[in-house]
């Protein structure tokens, strides 16, 4: 079954025709993912990667049933894009865009609660969804990894490409990268709220990173909700206070957002938190086969 | 990015929010004609990134012109946290009646803004809130709907201001959001935010912190960039457009991925506990997910040029970008250094892994670079690049 997104699953492209869009829009389709066609209202009737372009989301979805949205646009037009898969009720949208303002994330975050929250949001600023085997929305590598029990829930890309690699014998049942900016739609809590009903999934490998609190308020939700067993990554232990590593989110301001409170208060819950990547691979790895 | 004070205040008055005369002075003649040309008494205000000023000793009254010459030489190059002093703001001296607290901010938690308000003003909010967290008042604001003058007077009166400051406030207030929404701001702060004696409301104090990623559309941001306190390899990295970070160890780093080039960082320090000299990295370098032979070559020159580096890491995770095409873009890279006339002389240790690993470990076997040694996993890889270090490599 997965979370989210599953071989069922019918995906569009918003900003298909640019040169990102294309790229993984190619990748996706020869991954078997059913993509059904894109939207750029500039370029609506024509056909790119022998998909159909279409005017609006609300059209796309109309004509091919999709129920999935990647967006590629740039970031001057990430919220506009957003927006309308809010009003098109689409299911889900993932927002790859690097590079978004806040106050832009922002706004559509509270458009979408006025709008009832009809859309989940996943990222900006992240690399997508996976459900190995089955259905992948966004830029992860569709063939580092086989289908299995595990759920993964991370902020940043490449730690998520790793960890799946190290665990591929062992294989997800859906990997969620969230994206690494202060503001985004789907948190460490809606994953772990997900995994935690999915009966396809038997373990969760959380992945966090230095600034803002999001990994602690997860800490408060596992206590509290979590019954599979959870290992965790903090990444940023050694980071300087004030300096943006990378990621927009990525910052230790002042006492706050640090890797080390992370992961107290993650390990105050039970949580096993590994000190570096293939430690974190190596703790499921016992915990999945003991 | 941070703004100074006197940035901070030049761009409230542009949006017609009261704030002191102030004059920047960068030494303390400057400081002298600063104070001549406003009479009477001023402030001498260091300006630097960071809080605590007033207790370090970077903010003085001085009486007169010649006061103030001689308060500037106390606080020009001093050390405040770290931050050296280059410049001070003179400021005509208010009659202070009451000292508030306003601020808009960017709540990650709720995804939302939010204005903090207190009649406490004048110190540090978060001991306020600590202490006595009944007068502070939080109130969430949504980016739909945004302040106007009635709802800014209502934050005005949770804060518990005086009747007598509310009019003055709320229009203060309203103006502030104009600067937090139009300027694309995180933060906008005013401690104190005061009532001067003859009753108006002022901001006496400034500090804003700008949405970088919000350059494509606040192009005149560009002016604030403080480029006397930028790293010369962080400005040289910035120029070629590298996600670079100097840090104060001596193994160099490059990676793919904000995530995976911060927990090489961590990696790397914990295998450094174990050396002579405690190796620790040197800076952070994401050279994103494509990992072209240019990128990695002006990675590669970034680091080497950094006199402290006595090793480096290169800690690729081939995703997208497969293992293959990173290692032709490690040999191209040094072909491209070597035609720059540069040598790789500092051993690299290189570890890839991923998409065609085996294939990239392959080409970079038979390429047979000098000092260029490659290791399987990340903690020994990590490890490796340590030992080079403490031993100098």
């Amino acid at each position: 079954m997965a979370i989210w997104l599953t071989e069922n699953s019918k995906i569009i492209v918003q900003g298909m025709t640019g040169g990102e869009g294309t790229k993984h829009t190619r990748r996706m389709l020869a991954a078997g993912v059913k993509v059904v066609g894109g939207v750029n209202a500039r370029k609506a009737g024509i056909t790119h990667e022998g998909l159909p372009v279409f005017g609006t989301v609300q059209e796309a979805m109309e004509q091919t049933g999709a129920d999935v949205s990647v967006v590629f646009v740039p970031p001057a037009a990430t919220k506009a894009a957003v927006r309308e898969a809010i009003d098109a009720e689409i299911p889900l949208c993932v927002v790859i865009t690097e590079g978004v303002p806040v106050h832009d994330t922002t706004e559509f975050w509270a458009y979408a609660v006025s709008k009832g929250n009809k859309t989940r949001i996943i990222g900006p600023n992240c690399p997508g969804i996976a459900s190995p085997g089955a259905s992948n929305a966004g830029i992860i590598p569709a063939d580092i990894t086989t289908k299995g029990r595990v759920g993964l829930v991370s902020k940043s890309g490449t730690l998520t490409y790793q960890l799946m690699y190290e665990l591929r014998d062992i294989g997800f049942s859906t990997c969620v990268g969230i994206g690494g900016d202060p503001v985004i739609g789907t948190t460490h809590i809606d994953a772990l709220q997900a995994f935690q009903e999915d009966p396809e999934t038997d373990a969760i490998v959380m992945i966090g990173e230095i600034g803002g609190d999001a990994e602690e308020r997860a800490a408060a939700y596992i206590d509290e909700h979590v019954t599979k067993p959870v290992v965790a990554y903090v990444a940023g232990f050694t980071a300087p206070e004030g300096k943006t590593m990378g990621h927009a989110g990525a910052i230790v301001s002042g006492s706050a957002g640090t890797a080390q409170a992370k992961k107290e208060a993650l390990e105050k819950v039970g949580v096993r938190v590994g000190r570096t990547p293939s430690e974190t691979a190596r703790l499921m790895r016992d915990l999945m086969s003991a | 990015m941070d703004l100074f004070e006197h940035q901070a205040k030049e761009l409230f008055a542009e949006y017609g929010i009261p704030v002191p005369r102030g004059i920047v002075a960068e030494t303390p003649e400057e400081a002298r004609a600063a104070a001549e040309q406003l009479t009477g008494r001023v402030v001498v205000k260091a300006q630097v990134k960071t809080g605590g000023r007033g207790k370090a000793g970077g903010v003085k009254v001085a009486d007169d012109a010649a006061d103030a010459y001689a308060k500037a030489t106390q606080i020009l190059g001093m050390d405040i946290k770290g931050h050296t002093v280059h410049k001070v703001l003179i400021e005509e001296a208010s009659q202070i009646a009451e000292e508030y607290y306003f601020s808009f901010l960017l709540d990650r938690a709720n995804r939302s803004f939010l204005a903090i308000c207190s009649a406490s003003g004048g110190m540090d909010i978060e001991e306020v809130a600590h202490t006595a967290p009944e007068k502070v008042a939080k109130v969430p604001v949504s980016s739909l709907t945004g302040i106007d003058r009635a709802t800014a007077r209502e934050i005005a009166v949770a804060g518990g201001l005086p009747q007598q400051a509310l009019d003055g406030a709320a229009e203060l207030i309203e103006k502030l959001w104009a600067v937090f929404v139009d300027e694309d701001a995180t933060l906008v702060e005013v401690n104190p935010m005061i009532l001067s004696a003859d009753g108006q409301v002022k901001a006496l104090d400034g500090k804003v912190t700008l949405d970088d990623n919000a350059n494509f559309r606040q192009a005149e941001h560009t002016a604030y960039v403080d480029k006397a306190a930028e790293d010369p390899l962080e400005a040289r990295a910035k120029e070629k457009h590298l996600n670079y970070v100097k840090l104060d160890g001596n193994v160099g780093i490059i990676g793919n991925g904000a995530g995976l080039v911060m927990s090489t960082l961590d990696v790397v320090a914990y295998a450094g506990e174990e050396f002579p000299g405690q190796p620790k990295p040197a800076n952070f370098l994401d050279i994103g997910g494509g990992a072209s032979a240019e990128v990695m070559a002006n990675g590669l020159e970034i680091i080497l040029s950094d006199p402290s580096v006595k090793s480096v890491f290169v800690n690729v995770f081939g995703g997208i970008t497969a293992c293959d095409a990173v290692a032709n873009g490690i040999v191209s890279a040094f072909d491209l250094l070597r035609s720059r006339g540069e040598e790789v002389t500092h051993p690299l240790v290189v570890r890839l892994d991923g998409n065609n690993a085996a294939l990239g470990r392959q080409i970079l076997a038979d390429a047979a670079l000098p000092r260029v040694e490659l290791v399987d996993t990340m903690d020994e890889a990590a490890k490796r690049a340590a030992e080079l270090a403490a031993v100098g490599a």
